[in-house]
Order: C-alpha cells, then structure tokens, then sequence
C-alpha cells in the first residue's frame, strides 16, 4: 500500500502541473499585464483568510463546510507527501493524517447533503460528482493512516483491501489534484487561488488599501479605456472586447475561478426579471470561450428565454452573437449585486461593460434609445436632448448664486445632474435649495456650463463620449473654488467622485444624504417630530451604497426625523437595484417582470408608507410602478416637510408644505 | 445584383437644440441608403473646410450591420479643399465627372448656409444627369438604371425608373440612419483634394453681402375647424391643409406651362 501511494501521489502531482501550466497558457491568450509574482504569491493566504472570509461567510453552512473540506484536504495531501513519499512513517504522523483525512471527511459529508437537493443556484454536472470524489479521497486517507498508527494491525490488509484503498486514493487524488490542474470542479481552488493573488484590482483587498489607483476606495470605479493607444495608425486592435482572448489575462483567470455557486445568479436583479441574463451563466461563456467549445456541457440555469447547446466559441472567434446574445448584455444594470455576493471575487460589471465597450465604439450597436442618447450627448451634453441652457429653469424663481460670480469661493458646488430637466427631479432639487437655505449653507451651482457626468455614456460602453465629457467638465470646474461638491444624484456623486480621478479630477464630492447628515449632526436644521406612528423604508442605490458604501448617512437622516425606519427584505449591500442603472431603462431588454415592480413589492412587503429613496434614478423607475404601494419621497423632501420655518424666510420655504401628493 | 458605385455628397450640419455642428441629418439618412445598397463601393464627398471635425460623423457609420451589404473597415471621404463662403457647384461637378460614379446621393437640402436645397438641381444641370428628389427608398440598382421609390404628402409613394447617372435626394421618409461608432468615425480616411489652378474656386459674390441671422419659427395659418362632428374635426385635425384650391394642367407645351408658373408667382407676390 505504502509503496502505491508513493508512486500514485507523485505521479497525480506531476500530471496536475502540467495541467496548471496548460490552464496558465489558456489564461495567458489575454492581453498582458505585469504582475509581481512573488508578491502575489505571499499575498495570496492572507487575502483568502481576510480577506475572503467576510464574502464566504455570509453563507455560513459552507463556510464552514469548506473550511473542513478544505482545510482537511490541504493537511491530508501535505501530510501524505510527508509520510508516503518523503517516508517519514511515525504514529504521531500518521495520528496527524487520519485527523486531517477525518475533518475532510466530515466536511465531506455536509457537501454531500447540500448536494441531495441542491438549491437552484448551484450547477449540477460535474459539481454533483464531487462530494463522491471527495468521500472517496478522505476515507482512503483516513483508513490508511490506520495501519500507520497502529490501531489496526500491519498484516490485516489484504490484497483485496489494498486493491479497494488504491481505487479510493486514486480516485481522490484524480479528482483533486489531477482535476485541479485540468479542469472539473477542482480547477477553482488553483484558478482561485491565483486570482487572489493576481487580482486585476488588488484595491479591493485590504493589504493594497489606500495605495494603488483607487485610494481609499471599494475600487468600484471603471477602468479607463486607452483611446489613443488603441486607435494608433496601423493597429489592428480594436476598442474594447470582442473576442476572448482580448479580455486582460487576469480577467481570463478571474472568469476561470468560478465555483458556480449562484450567488449571483440569486443576486441578480435582471435575472429575476426574466431577462436573458445570468452573471453565472454569462462567466461560464468566458471560459467557455477562453477554452473553446459549447455550452452544452453547462448544468445550470440558463438565460431565461434560451436553451444551452446553442451558443459556442473560441478564443479567437467574435463573442457576440456567437456565444452570448447582445441582448445578454444590454440586460445588466451595473448594479455590482453579483460582484458583491461573488466569493471568488470575480468582476463581472468590468466584463459587461468591455464587450459594451466593443458594441458600441466598434460595431455602432447599442440599442436604439441608448444610441440616440449617447447622441444626444455628443449634441447637447445631456441624455435628453434638451437645451443646456435650461438646466436652470426650475430654479428661475430661486435666485440660486451661480459659482462663476463667486471668485472667491463657496463651501458647496451643488451639483445638479441631468434630474435638473426631470420635473419629478426638480421637485426633489428645490427641496435641497430649500433646506441648504434653512441651514444656512454657503452654496453655489454651475448652471448652465454643467454637463452630463457621463455616467450613461460609459455604462452604455461609450468611452470616448464619456471621456470627452469628463474632461470639459473637469476643465469647467477648475475654473472655480469650492470645498466640495454636493449632489442629489448617486451617479454624478461616484462618477465625479471616483472616476474623474483617472482624468485629472479631485474633489470632495458628497452625497445629499452626507450633507443632510452632517446638517442634522451640528444642530443646523430646525425639524419638526414627525407624526407617531409613520414609517419608511429606505431603498439603498446603487451607486451610493454598494458602489461607495455609504448605508449609514441617510439613515441616520431618517432616524433624526423622527420615523420608524423599516428594513426591506434586500437592503444595505443586498440592496435590490430599481432597475434604471447601467442605461438598462433605455436599452429595455424584455423580460417577465420589471425589476422595479420587484422592488416595489420589497417595500410594499415592509408595509411602510413612505419609500424614502435618493437618486432620480430610482425615483423615476419606483414612482412608475402602479398603485397601491408606498409613496415614493426623496430625502431632501422629508427634511423640507420636517423643516421648521421661521417666518423671515424666503417663498420657496414654503413650497414642499404646500406640495400635496398626487 | 451588382452593386453600383456609389458617391454621397455629405455636408456638415448644425444641431436644431445646441446649434453645435454635426452631420445633416438628411444627409446621414443618404449614406445610410448608399451602405445599406453598395456596402463597400460608397465613398463620400464633400467640399469645404478640410479642419471640419463634424465629417468624422458619416466615417463612423461604416460599420456591419447584419443583414446588408458589408462595409469594409475604413470608410473614405474625398474632401474638395475649398473656403466655406466658395460656391461648391463647379467643384463637386468636375469631381463628379471624373470619378465616374454612376448614383450619387445627398439630403434634400443643407442644414447651414443658404440652405436652398438647389445645389443638386445645379450639378444635374451641369453634368447632364438625370436627378430624384425626395426619395424614400432605392429598390433596385444596376449598372445601367435604378427602380427608386419617391416620397410624395401623406406617406403616398411613386415608383420611378431612372437611367443611371443620376443625382438623388434623400427624404426624410427614407430609413432612419445607424449609429455612427467612434472606432471607424476615427479610422476613416479623409481624403483631401487640393483644387487645381485651372478649376479655379469661383467665390461666391453675390453671398458676401447677405446678412445671416438665426430663421425664426414661421407662424402657422391657423385651421379654423367648423365641422360639428367628431369625424370632421379628426380629419380637419389630420389632414396637412392647403391643397384644393390648385389646378392640374397636363398636355402644355412649354412656353403655356412657364406662362402659367409666371401667372401664379405673380397671384402669390412672389413676383411683381
């Protein structure tokens, strides 16, 4: 038996690494990107135990289970090597590995009833053979050692049972290290593991914190596209992806980590539309096209409305319509549900949005309502078309101080965001101009030299047109001085907040919730109690809570207000997405239901009165769900109710009492 | 089927919101017409200023859309170098005649300038072509003739037969233009053609003198509805007024048909 295993573990070793270093290969197909690979490397444990966890554990049966399981598997497979091919043969060893072979086996056994009736989520296939596998591997472990440690006698095994031990060890060790290296549900802990350590974006782990590109951030921001380097004479490269293999490398071993779990296909909001998307599905055509093939062989949910077997691809070959459908695509709302929810870390927004990126910039194919607005954009310099000069006509009765005649600088720049042509939005601006005043806050706007931040454009994959934006907007507001801007719309907030940095931007850019809070804190706004009894709901967006973790301002706003705030079932970095991000209101893949009336049933169920919400975004897309449900009520216009007014005060302090809900 | 040389004549435009310069959108709706029938045998022309960044435009909408001809990867844009002011006529016109292209295509009339939508009436005179306004659609397409589908009020169409050459104007009826992508609007080439000392850029004189202000919104003749019924007031509401006070005249010869034309500019003060 000894001399079995020693020839069976080397051998399962060395075929596995020649699998990894074909798996290498296959990620290597992608564009370059130096690494430091020592770095990584030493980096790599401490990410997976840190940083990981917190991401792991919030399903707290496999936590668990995979820390059994696989802790059990790694002290097994070092300790055999030890005892079996090294040939340090001892009892306190051999008591060490049948521990190991043990904890694997129980760990083991929790797999094994998970998979019994397995939640939709989880892929079946390959996935549904690996408890056996793992049984298989464990129990040979465990029955082996105890020869070694003397519980059982030397001579008891016969050649039959050496026979069935053999078939069990190596059964194991084909599956877990042979797999490991060559495909099957193994692969993910060696692709996981790197991509841990070669993450494309380490500042989302906590040892790159406060370094890198996105300082200080949930490094949520895009990246930039290289338009000039990308267009240079000659070059045959085009803007964005369209093939596999134009994916960065390390995106390849992102893709290939996967564990098909199905958090995010749980997560995803478009998925539970009914539109054609399923963040899982959508990661497993990346590495179906890495590798080459069909997706036959995939055993999970697929997008709703398409049936497997149909699509295929190559590294080479065009991704779109090939091997996923464009309206694939246009379906996600970038709201990072599925990224926050992915154990492995996977990027699946940056995907989506690189082969938006290709659509778009290349092929001229963005959905038609996109199209025109990205036009629109380039014409008028907002989404809508409208003419930008009147982005202040709802204020023509406010007087509102423009920054341009306040050389010597403000503490606020509101920032006004394209809300200011929506009159549902306008209502929700007067309201912040009304309690800014109230509270006595120095503030200005740009007016009519403001434009689109761009966030639409560059969801939508239009780079250049976000690109060019950014930089007029950043070249108008280095015109002026102000300590920080103040925006009632999430979307300018991260845009202007984390992704003009890449441009040559920064300011301090706050959400009106932040500001509102920080009024509330220093005692500045005189609010009325609110009547016993109300309650709201907050719905998080997007853009504010999972893209810059800000959960806790508005709610504390609410809180001060004096209203009981309810909990929706998805709240805080669960947040439900209203289904208006990532320009998918435009774009308007069909589906079975409308994400919004989803998210309108969230808050119905909480039995609230008010969905307090703050982005015009959400606004829009839950006010345009039918009755009977909440009222939808932005925070600014709270506040403005609770306002106590003294009565010196100027007309528009009135306004929002007056206001009577339609 | 084969697929004719086709040359649009493209101009620059200006947005009716911001006012900033872009492509005409009838124009745009031309070469779409062209790619959708010729693919990859359109080029474009255009002259005027060579440091014009609002062409880029039409480069940008050669690329693949399923289902029509293929594009190619770079589109091209022969530019006639010439001052904005200068009449474009005799350039575009010996151009024209050299290039040996069969179907040229435009919008009816241009977005900025004079705008008097003469420029292809001129060139069809000048070369001796055949010329289509309005049309909505290109059916057919050969070597020698083309089957054209013209747009007439109220969604009315008249199928014509055309022996090529020939100069067409594109309606606004014809199939909305595709989205122009950044990636080829950069890779296209621009062609630029200085014009040879013979040709000689005739100045435009007489357009020194105009004065150019922002066109104002023409009032409408108010439709004063006096039908009682719902039905009545539907199609008063519906129809695009005018008509009915005309006259149809056939079978004139000439110099009757130029008198009558003179008689009612004369009855509109259109001539005194």
């Amino acid at each position: 038996m000894d001399q079995l295993l020693s020839v069976l573990i080397p051998a399962a070793l060395i075929v596995g690494a020649l699998g990894a270093w074909r798996r290498v290969r296959l990620w290597r197909q992608g564009r370059p990107a130096a690494v430091n690979l020592l770095q990584g490397m030493l980096r790599m444990p401490r990410r997976y135990l840190v940083d990981l966890h917190h991401v792991v554990a919030r399903d707290r049966y496999i936590a668990h289970t995979h820390v059994a399981t696989a802790g059990g598997f790694v002290a097994a497979m070092a300790l055999a090597i030890v005892v079996h091919v090294l040939g340090v043969e001892n009892v306190v060893m051999a008591g060490l590995l049948g521990l190991a072979g043990l904890t694997m086996l129980v760990g083991t056994l929790f797999v094994a009833r998970r998979r019994l009736e397995p939640p939709a989520r989880l892929s079946k296939g390959a996935w549904q053979r690996l408890p056996k596998s793992l049984m298989a591997f464990s129990l040979g472990m465990l029955l082996v050692s105890l020869p070694l440690g003397g519980l059982v006698p030397e001579g008891a095994a016969s050649v039959l049972t050496t026979l069935v031990l053999g078939v069990l060890v190596g059964w194991g060790l084909l599956e877990l290290v042979v797999g490991m290296g060559w495909g099957g549900p193994m692969k993910h802990a060696f692709a996981g593991a790197a991509h841990l350590a070669f993450h494309r974006r380490p500042e989302r782990f906590s040892d790159v914190s406060g370094e890198g590109r996105h300082p200080g951030s949930r490094s949520t921001a895009l990246l930039p596209l290289d338009l000039d380097s990308e267009q240079a004479p000659g070059s045959e490269q085009s803007m964005g992806v369209a093939r596999p293999d134009e994916f960065g490398w390390q995106q390849l071993l992102g893709f290939d980590a996967c564990v098909q779990c199905g958090r995010c296909e749980a997560a995803c909001p478009a998925h539970a539309a009914g539109q054609p998307l399923n963040p899982k599905k959508l990661i497993q055509d990346m590495v179906i096209g890495m590798a080459g093939g069909s997706d036959a062989h995939y055993a999970g949910t697929p997008y709703t409305g398409q049936t497997t077997g149909e699509h295929g691809g190559a590294p080479g070959e065009r991704i779109v319509p090939q091997l996923v459908e464009p309206e694939t695509l246009w379906s996600c709302t970038t709201c990072r549900a599925c990224v926050e929810e992915c154990p492995m870390m996977i990027e699946h927004v940056d995907a989506i949005v690189d082969m938006r990126r290709f659509l778009t910039l290349e092929d001229g194919a963005t959905p038609e309502k996109g199209a025109v607005a990205l036009d629109n954009l380039i014409a008028t310099d907002n989404p809508g078309g409208f003419d930008n000069a009147s982005r202040l006509d709802w204020a023509a009765d406010l007087e509102l101080p423009r920054i341009r005649e306040r050389p010597e600088g403000v503490d606020v720049l509101l920032w006004l965001g394209d809300g200011a042509f929506d009159m549902r939005n306008q209502r929700t601006l007067r309201s912040l101009v009304t309690v800014m005043r109230a509270a006595g806050v120095d503030f200005a706007v740009v007016g009519e030299e403001e434009r689109d931040s761009g966030d639409l454009a560059r969801r939508l994959g239009d780079e250049a047109t976000f690109q060019q934006l950014a930089r007029q907007n950043i070249a108008t507001l280095s015109q002026y001085r102000f300590a920080r801007i103040v925006t009632c719309d999430p979307h300018s907030f991260h845009v202007l907040g984390r992704e003009y940095p890449d441009f040559g931007g920064h300011y301090r850019v706050l959400h009106h919730s932040g500001l509102l809070a920080e009024l509330i804190d220093e005692q500045r706004l005189q609010l009325a109690p609110a009547a016993s009894g109300s309650s709201l709901t907050w719905h998080d967006p997007c853009y504010l809570g999972r893209y810059n973790g800000e959960f806790e301002a508005p709610r504390r706003v609410l809180r001060a207000l004096g209203m009981e705030v309810r909990e929706m079932a998805r709240s805080g970095h669960r947040s439900r997405c209203c289904g208006g991000g990532g320009g998918a209101a435009l774009t308007d893949v069909p589906g079975k239901q409308r994400i919004s009336d989803m998210r309108m049933g969230d808050a119905r169920d909480t039995g609230a009165e008010v969905v307090a919400v703050g982005c015009p975004q959400c606004t829009a897309m839950l006010e345009g769900v039918v009755e009977p449900g909440p009222q939808v009520l932005d925070l600014a216009e709270l506040v403005a109710r609770a306002l106590v007014v003294s009565e010196h005060n100027s007309s528009t302090l009135r306004e929002p009492q007056e206001e009577v809900p339609a | 089927m084969t697929s004719p040389e086709v040359r649009v004549l493209v101009s620059s435009g200006r947005h009716p919101v911001s006012g900033r310069s872009g492509a005409a959108r009838e124009d745009a709706r031309a070469v779409e017409m062209a790619l959708a029938l010729a693919g990859e045998g359109v080029t474009l022309l255009h002259a005027g200023d060579p440091a014009d960044a609002s062409l880029r435009y039409y480069l940008g909408m050669f690329h693949e859309v399923p289902g029509l001809p293929s594009v190619g990867r770079v589109g091209r844009l022969d530019l006639l170098s010439m001052p904005a002011e200068s009449d474009a006529t005799s350039l575009l016109a010996e151009q024209l005649r050299h290039a040996g292209a069969s179907l040229v295509l435009t919008g009816m009339r241009s977005e900025i300038g004079e705008g008097s939508g003469l420029l292809p009436y001129l060139l069809a005179e000048r070369l001796g072509w055949n010329l289509v306004a309005g049309v909505a659609a290109i059916e057919h397409c050969d070597s020698e003739s083309a089957t054209i589908l013209q747009a007439l009020p109220q969604g009315q169409r008249r199928r014509l037969s055309v022996r090529l050459p020939c100069i067409a104007t594109v309606d606004r009826a014809a199939p909305a233009p595709r989205q122009s992508a950044h990636g080829p609007a950069r890779r296209g080439q621009i062609r630029v053609i200085e014009p040879q000392e013979s040709a000689g850029v005739a100045l435009d004189e007489p357009r020194g003198q105009w004065r150019f202000e922002p066109a104002r919104v023409r009032p409408k003749r108010l439709k004063v509805v006096k039908g009682g019924s719902a039905r009545e007031r539907m199609r008063a509401a519906a129809s695009t007024g005018g008509g009915g006070g005309g006259r149809v005249l056939s079978d004139l010869d000439p110099e009757a048909a130029a008198d009558e034309l003179i008689r009612y500019l004369e009855s509109e003060r259109v001539l005194q």
